[in-house]
């Protein structure tokens, strides 16, 4: 199981399987190689500086992330009738729509229509929604041939390796390990790692897979009710250049990313890259409200465990993300443990609040793996109470009895001498209560704690003692 | 007014010295304080790893010891946090939303409550502040870099009363240390990492001692310094404000 991270088998999947690593044990996995983490730490803090150096500039921006969070509010109150309202605007544009209740379904969807086309090749850029579906492993097996246009994507894409991050997907590679992907796969001299040179190459790679992709696929960053149009958010301009040389377009959209209006776009779109990256706005945010003359379009509308979280009262706000990913940047552990180690393709502070509605036993562990700082909750744009919902989720997780059997053991009989001065006291004087039951009692092999830091040193006496006599008892 | 003075379990078993501080600080401020005797711990341990449910019997003992008093202070964010958003009893729901109305961590006490505005101490040191983000975020001791909104810090303030202190900057103000309870093992290799960043940043602006209103963030950085072989120590922002450590 431990191999799977550095290695990179031949399958894009997620890295734990039933009973496999933890997100304790692929984090102890990457802090192997400190040098790495100190690279990967610094980079993403990097980011989370330029954003913080944006957001200040703007004296209203609590305000913004307060009307962005009130615009959701009303999109997840009233999801189906704006859902309607955006299909029957989007038909009477010439798009057509699909319903997908899971990934089969929507997989299932857009291999059917490359398959109308006769073509075995699809461009796809900016979904993490097919990430999370598995489109790509799906199609592969039903021999169609998928490349990812947008840099990251592909430089994932070529490492057969999942992306790490929402907004950056090889944040987790340095440039000398994507030199040598890109001289191994695209015929780049051996050893040069320089950045522009990379990016030029892998241009005029994709400059090809557009002119001669017929049907593009694009995720949906904001779907609009009122006009039946959606809207992707690029950097690279490369969703643009698929969707506009293909005969069919194809967008996948979570039902999540509808809003009501027009106007409320420019709430969101003030917000979305300033969180992500400090920047203003994004380089390109295209509208898409009709097919070109003679090209078709495509909206899949996908749920996927989305109306479950929704009918989940305390996790319903998770669907308000607009996946601009600064909760992973603020994250300390995340910078600490990688993207990979949350085995799941939204990582991350806002994946470990999404992934245990989609499968509570798999991802039990994730939303342990915090320390509640709450550092996401302050940065999300939308107001996110992230850290609020991984209490919440830990205790859920409990009651379903997901909790190792060690772990249940020692939370009781810690519980019980807690409740009890008596047993406290008894506890405390043996061997000080502390290092008899928590937090060291949940690992009985090694002490973790003394692993890379000494124990604190008992004192003669605790203060309950020192206070009996040096005070008149209450 | 008579403050019940909640000490957490690690701080009363491992570090009396900041419990002491506690209490001959606020004597020294003109405050009746008592420490009941038969208090043990907040259930955060318990809560934050899923157990809230256990935590029963936790919270009918705490209810029992502080209900009756004014006030109730405690050297340490964290528990404060826990008790203030979780405690509760089916029971008796008013006592149990009393005490949380009640509580206060050691230093908003300070300014918010008795308004302190000098502090008879002197600590003639380069000191840096770990901002614990259970008390920062949690309950607002002071601003967060995330936010956009004024600057403040009661604990700042606090020790910015203390004379001949010398506070020093840190590059990531407000970064969590990794301790986060159990956190700080089952999770070991992330929570030492993040415990040896923080503590590098303060060893980098040269920091003599390092300080804060959580006591557990605190244990984790002395464990990954005393290891390190480091000089460097910690105390817990009472024992300053109440004029350093205490001298046995
Ligand atoms: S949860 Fe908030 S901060 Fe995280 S990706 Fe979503 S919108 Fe951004």
């Amino acid at each position: 199981m431990s191999q799977n991270i550095t290695t990179h088998t031949d399958k894009k999947l997620p890295l734990q399987g039933a009973g496999g690593a933890d997100h304790a044990a692929l984090a102890d996995i990457f802090n192997k190689d400190e040098d790495r983490v100190n690279w990967h730490d610094e980079t993403l803090w990097w980011i989370r500086a330029k954003r913080d150096l944006s957001v200040h500039k703007i004296p209203e921006w609590e305000a913004l992330r307060d009307t962005a969070s009130a615009i959701k509010n009303n999109v997840l109150s009233n999801l189906n009738s704006y859902l309607q309202q955006f299909e029957a605007n989007a038909q009477a544009n010439g798009i057509v729509i699909h319903w997908a209740a899971d990934g089969a379904e929507h997989n299932a969807i857009v291999h059917s229509l490359i398959k109308k086309h006769n073509v075995t090749r699809m461009v796809k850029s900016k979904s993490m929604l097919t990430e999370e579906l598995h489109l790509n492993e799906y199609l592969a097996e039903n021999g169609i041939d998928v490349i990812d246009s947008d840099l990251g994507e592909r430089i994932v894409q070529l490492a057969k390796e999942p992306p790490s991050h929402i907004v950056l997907p090889c944040i987790h590679k340095k440039k000398e390990e994507i030199g040598e992907l890109f001289h191994q796969f695209l015929g780049t001299p051996a050893g040069n790692a320089d950045p522009q040179f990379l990016t030029e190459t892998a241009r005029h790679h994709l400059r090809e897979t557009f002119l001669s992709r017929k049907v593009a696929l694009t995720g949906v960053n904001f779907a609009i009710a009122e006009t039946g149009e959606f809207v992707v958010c690029t950097n690279e301009g490369n969703a643009d250049m698929g969707a506009h040389l293909s005969d069919i377009h194809i967008a996948s959209m979570g039902i999540e990313k509808i809003i009501p209006e027009r106007k409320h776009l420019g709430v969101f779109l003030r917000l979305l890259t300033r969180s992500a990256t400090g920047q203003p706005i994004t380089t390109y945010s295209s509208h898409f409200s009709k097919p070109r003359d003679g090209q078709e379009m495509h909206i899949i509308i996908v749920d996927n465990g989305r109306t479950v979280q929704l009918g989940r009262e305390d996790f319903r706000n998770s669907l308000k993300c607009i996946r601009c990913g600064a909760c992973m940047n603020t994250c300390p552990v995340y910078r600490r443990s990688g993207g990979h180690s949350y085995h799941n393709a939204i990582s991350g502070p806002i994946g470990a609040i999404l992934a245990p509605n989609l499968d509570m036993e798999k991802y039990a562990d994730l939303p342990f793996a915090s320390t509640l700082c709450g550092s996401c909750s302050n940065v999300c744009p939308v107001k996110i109470d992230i850290h609020d919902q991984l209490y919440k989720w830990r205790q859920v997780i409990v009651q379903n009895g997901y909790a190792p059997t060690a772990k249940k053991l020692s939370m009781q009989a810690m519980a019980t001498t807690l409740a009890s001065p008596f047993a406290y006291h008894m506890a405390g004087k043996a061997g000080r209560l502390v290092m008899k039951y928590a937090p060291f009692a949940l690992n009985n092999k090694l002490n973790p704690w003394y692993k890379q830091r000494d124990m604190p040193k008992p004192p003669d006496e605790s203060f309950g003692e020192w206070y009996k006599k040096n005070r008149k008892a209450p | 007014m008579t403050v019940g003075l909640f000490i957490p379990c690690y701080v009363d078993q491992f570090y009396p010295g900041a419990a002491i501080a506690t209490l001959q600080l606020l004597e020294k401020l003109g405050v009746n304080v008592v420490y009941p005797a038969n208090q043990t711990c907040c259930g955060q341990p318990m809560a934050n790893s899923g157990f809230e449910h256990l935590t029963g019997g936790c919270n009918e003992l705490f209810i029992k010891n502080f209900a009756e008093f004014d006030y109730i202070v405690a050297p340490s964010g964290s528990c404060v946090l826990h008790i203030k958003h979780h405690i509760h009893d089916e029971k008796q729901p008013e006592k149990a939303a009393s005490v949380s109305h009640k509580i206060y961590e050691l230093t908003s006490f300070l300014t918010d409550v008795l308004k302190v505005t000098s502090l008879p101490a002197k600590f003639p040191h380069k000191v840096g502040m770990h901002q614990s983000c259970h008390g920062q975020r949690g309950l607002h001791l002071s601003q967060m870099t995330e936010l956009v909104a004024p600057y403040y810090s009661k604990p700042g303030s606090l020790l910015n009363m203390v004379e001949g202190i010398e506070l020093i900057e840190l590059n990531r103000a407000d970064e969590c240390c990794g301790f986060g309870g159990t956190f700080c093992v089952a999770e070991e290799a992330v929570s030492v990492k993040m415990g040896k960043d923080r503590v590098a940043d303060h060893l980098k602006h040269g920091a003599e001692y390092i300080t804060g209103v959580d006591m557990s963030c605190l244990m984790h950085m002395e464990g990954i310094l005393n290891r390190q072989g480091s000089k460097v120590k910690i105390l817990h922002i009472a024992e300053i404000l109440n004029g350093g450590p205490l001298n046995p």
